[in-house]
């Protein structure tokens, strides 16, 4: 990146302009002047943003932040408190450094960006947050699809109310436990298939008002076990319920939980609105950072090139540049893991040099966009893709080579680990499925749904896990089953599929002193004559 | 366009609820942790606050996860030597590179989550369900401090403090009072030109109809004449300031620095009284403390000298409690101040000189003291003093408190003992 830089500071083109500034500290004025500036390169460059709103915090603020995963209104959870708590100790402790900014999906859309920074930062934050997530939130068809940016703040207010509510009539205790459980499960929260409605937060509270009429009214279907006089016929067929497996384990819940109260339902339903508003973000980081890192670089290059700022800001920013995209290799004591922002920068940049500059090879590899327009083409990238997709789309020979890309398979099978493909031309290939595979969230996590309900027994849930690969489920399981079993209120299973052969059930309460209870229970559901 | 927006004077404390929220729910740990941090801790930092640590296992939030096994495709940078097909013998491998989250779940009941509390939440902790006896006489002492408090309405008062309700009520009330008569004049003579008026044309008193018309005019502007808002219809809120009655307490540490005393044993003895100090401190707006230290004769000292000079000699225990007498008489009396005393000793005394400290506390000294506490700090059998105070106990049984400490660890035990809340029957 650096030489890339140096390639374009040579031709100094107009130093007419003068450079907006040259101390390093920050002014209101000045940080306006700046978003001018990058605004209408953002344009120049064709990023369609909202429109942003820019807020200055001191770093205790950014602390209370992270700590509501970076939303400005939240409802009151213990967990976030630990974050908090955690996040306090390890800064005061100077552990760690607080980010630079947060940036929050909505219209319009907020950046923080912190007192501390100096010039240099916040401008870098500038074309990072506002432009660059910016334009990224409002572009991506993930989140134009499952996410409503101009309603996320009032239903968050809606949700804190609610829930401050819920805790004044029935406690925080009760309140507390539901929330955990539903914390528990809120990855299988999500509706992978339908759009959610915008809503206010008025007209929220107008529809939960009506929600809870018509669960009073309605008779659960879970309840209507009582047999029809005369006809035995019928009682042979018994109708699977549900009759489809179910992924979205607490939209399940939310609808079908027998015991539940209404509040709680309501509880359910809020945890599962915010799952979906994450879906997107757990789904893009890649594409996400990599886009912003993109354009971060590239506004304040074309800044310096037209000579809007000094080469000391220059400096500054490629420092903090080169560290954000700072990749250690897997044998470094800093490895955790593939940094987003590398990698997502690298394939960014490379689709411009493909579009730009392509090689032999990138007439190969990508027929289509070598030497094509670059912008429509990372527009295009932007829009369209999330991490797996955009990975197996665009993820070149080259940035595998860069990054010295390999692959290793650990099958519990094997004695040995094996290096199953490296950054050659046979390995590419390979390469760059599994690499995309690590971002499917399919296979990240268990998949685990609901497979049926015994209606006319003790009403015990049975889900079922299908293993990827023979994975095996982790060692929390047993307690996300007690969430679930508070949840539902009967009994639960779970049952780990390798194909069709059960490998490992789990279930809550734990069986062995069941049946004393179960047969109890079972007496009170009338038997058919 | 772009908004830009100042938030550094916003709130700052938007997570202390969620702190707090965290804080509630793991009580049991942290309450455990005060309690050995209460035994490790040196004297000095007594009242600071306190690194809690908490296993990890027990805060964290389960999620399902893939678990160790089966067979998984993992894609790593920087790879310096391998090729295709090369072998790498599996030996702690898992746990080094790999990835990510998953690495940290063999490390578990090995990782606390620690995190700081502060001096107050420490001390909350640390005197939770504790309550300090007998505090009937929150009495005040010189008035030094005055709290301004409402105090109804008046008619006189400063513009700012108008009340304005009450000052419209007024001014309505007064213009009923003083329009009452007009109006039912008014009412009359209207009615009277409406029946005039009613009369066939030719009936009709024209001249009458005139002065009815003038006399109601007159009425009219009369009745308009009485003004809106008067000068004495304004009510001020009054505010007066009333003394404020500010409780205070003074303790007395009496403490024996005899032979037998040794340093171990002055240690104990300075962190029961330490506890004691913290407590009252919280009970009362001020704290005055007194130290006595006798061996066979009694002076007040100040700290330093109280827990730190050695001397040695023989016993008496009742010259501290002369002293204190005196003390009392002198500069504490008794209805000004809530009097707490607290004595540490070996239980060594002057064989004859135990009875003496048992006439001394019954006649002169519990009468005046909110609370007497006394700790017998030894391994030993107890002596002629510790029975001669059991009998005060059995006369002064919700005034007086004593226990025995062995060593360091019964000290916060025993100080929760004799200042747990007494359920009331």
């Amino acid at each position: 990146m650096l030489d890339k830089f140096a390639s374009g500071s040579e031709a100094p083109e107009s130093k007419s302009p003068q450079p907006i500034s040259t101390s390093s500290e920050w002014t209101f004025e000045l940080i306006q002047e700046y978003d001018r500036a990058i605004g209408a390169l953002a344009e120049e460059f064709g990023l369609d943003t909202y429109p942003n709103q820019i807020e200055v915090i001191c770093s205790e603020q950014m602390m209370d932040a992270y700590s509501s995963v970076g939303m400005p209104v939240g409802y009151h959870h213990w967990s976030f408190g630990k974050q908090f708590i955690s996040v306090e100790n390890n800064y005061q402790r100077g552990l760690m450094g607080l980010a630079y900014e947060i940036v929050i999906n909505s219209n319009p859309c907020i950046a923080y960006l912190m007192e501390e920074n100096t010039m240099t930062m916040q401008a870098l934050v500038i074309a990072h947050a506002s432009y660059g997530h910016n334009s990224f939130f409002k572009g991506n068809y993930l989140f134009r699809s499952w996410t409503d940016a101009s309603s996320i703040i009032d239903y968050l207010i809606f949700a804190k109310n609610y829930i401050s509510r819920c805790e004044q009539r029935h406690g925080l205790n009760e309140v507390e436990a539901i929330l955990d459980s539903c914390h528990a499960l809120m990855n299988y929260g999500v509706d992978r298939y339908k759009r959610p409605y915008p809503i206010s937060a008025v007209e929220e509270e107008r529809k939960q008002q009506e929600r809870e009429e018509y669960r009073q009214r309605q008779l659960n279907d879970l309840w209507r076990t009582i047999p029809k006089l005369g006809d035995g016929v019928e009682e042979t067929k018994v109708k699977r319920f549900p009759e489809e497996p179910q992924e979205n384990i607490l939209y399940f819940i939310e609808k079908n939980a027998p015991l539940l109260e209404n509040w709680q339902r309501e509880l359910v339903r809020i945890v599962r609105k915010l799952a979906q508003y994450f879906y997107p973000q757990r789904q893009t980081q890649v594409m996400n950072e990599g886009w912003a890192t993109f354009w971060h670089y590239t506004l304040l290059s074309e800044l310096y090139k037209r000579g809007q700022v000094t080469e000391g800001f220059m400096i500054e920013f490629l420092q903090s540049h080169t560290n954000v995209i700072y990749q250690a290799s897997f044998d470094s004591p800093h490895y955790s893991g593939i940094n987003p922002y590398t990698l997502g920068f690298s394939i960014f940049s490379d689709l411009r040099r493909i579009c730009e500059s392509p090689t032999e090879e990138d007439y190969l590899w990508f027929p289509d966009i070598a030497g094509s327009n670059w912008k429509e083409t990372l527009q295009f990238a932007m829009r369209d893709f999330k991490d797996e997709s955009f990975i197996l789309q665009f993820l070149s020979p080259k940035v595998m080579r860069d990054m010295k890309l390999f692959c290793i398979s650990d099958n519990d099978k094997e004695n040995d680990i094996i290096v199953s493909a490296i950054h050659d031309e046979r390995g590419y290939r390979q390469l760059r499925e599994n690499l995309a595979g690590q971002y499917n969230l399919g296979n990240r996590e268990p998949n685990i749904q609901v497979y049926s309900v015994d209606t006319r027994g003790d009403r015990s849930l049975t889900l079922h896990h299908t293993q990827y690969k023979r994975r095996p489920l982790g060692k929390d399981s047993t307690e996300v089953l007690k969430h679930l079993h508070r949840l539902w209120g009967f009994d639960v299973h779970l049952n780990s599929l390798n194909g069709d052969e059960i490998t490992a059930s789990y279930h809550c309460p734990e069986q062995g002193r069941d049946r004393s209870e179960g047969e109890e229970e079972s007496m009170l559901i009338p038997k058919p004559i | 366009m772009s908004y830009i927006i100042d938030r550094r004077l916003n709130g700052k404390k938007k997570s202390t609820v969620n702190r707090q929220r965290f804080l509630r729910r793991y009580k049991a740990h942290i309450k455990k942790a005060v309690g050995d941090a209460m035994n490790s801790r040196s004297i000095m930092d007594m009242d600071k606050g306190e690194r809690i640590s908490i296993p990890t296992r027990d805060i964290s939030e389960p999620l399902f996860s893939h678990g160790a096994g089966g067979h998984v495709e993992r894609v790593l940078p920087g790879n310096k030597q391998f090729t295709a097909g090369d072998r790498i013998p599996r030996q702690g491998q898992r746990g080094g590179d790999g990835g990510g989250s998953g690495a940290s779940d063999s490390g578990e009941g090995v990782d606390e989550f620690v995190f700081q509390i502060s001096q107050e939440e420490f001390l909350d902790f640390m005197f939770e369900g504790l309550q300090l006896p007998n505090m009937i006489k929150q009495r005040l002492a010189g008035n030094e401090s005055f709290q301004i408090v409402r105090a109804g309405i008046s008619n006189e008062g400063t513009p700012g403090r108008i009340n304005v309700i009450r000052s419209l009520r007024a001014a309505h009330a007064r213009r009923i009072a003083l329009t009452s008569s007009k109006r039912r004049n008014l009412r009359a003579l209207e009615n009277d030109l409406t029946q005039e008026e009613e009369k066939d044309t030719a009936l009709r008193d024209q001249r009458k109809i005139e002065a009815l018309k003038t006399q109601i005019a007159d009425l009219r502007s009369r009745i308009q004449r009485v003004p809106f808002l008067d000068d004495f219809d304004l009510k001020y809120n009054l505010l007066i300031r009333q003394p404020k009655p500010r409780s205070r307490a003074v303790m007395f540490c009496l403490m024996d620095v005899s032979g037998s005393m040794n340093q171990a044993t002055k240690d104990m003895a300075k962190r029961f009284f330490l506890l004691l100090y913290l407590f009252l401190q919280r009970s009362y707006e001020y704290t005055e403390v007194v130290f006595i230290r006798h061996h066979t004769s009694a002076k007040e000292v100040d700290e330093e000298e109280f827990f730190y000079s050695r001397e040695t000699g023989g016993t008496i225990v009742s010259s501290a409690l002369k002293l204190m007498r005196r003390i009392i008489q002198e500069r504490y009396p008794d209805n000004e101040w809530n009097i707490y005393g607290a004595q540490a000793s070996d239980g060594d005394n002057w064989n004859d000189d135990s009875s003496t400290c048992h006439r001394i506390l019954i006649d002169d000294i519990m009468p005046h003291v909110q609370y007497y506490s006394y700790v017998e700090i030894t391994p030993r059998d107890h002596q002629a003093l510790w029975e001669e105070y059991e009998s005060v106990r059995t006369l002064f049984p919700s005034h007086f408190a004593m226990e025995q400490i062995v060593d360091v660890q019964d000290i916060y035990p025993v100080f929760r003992q004799l200042f747990s809340q007494k359920v009331t029957a």
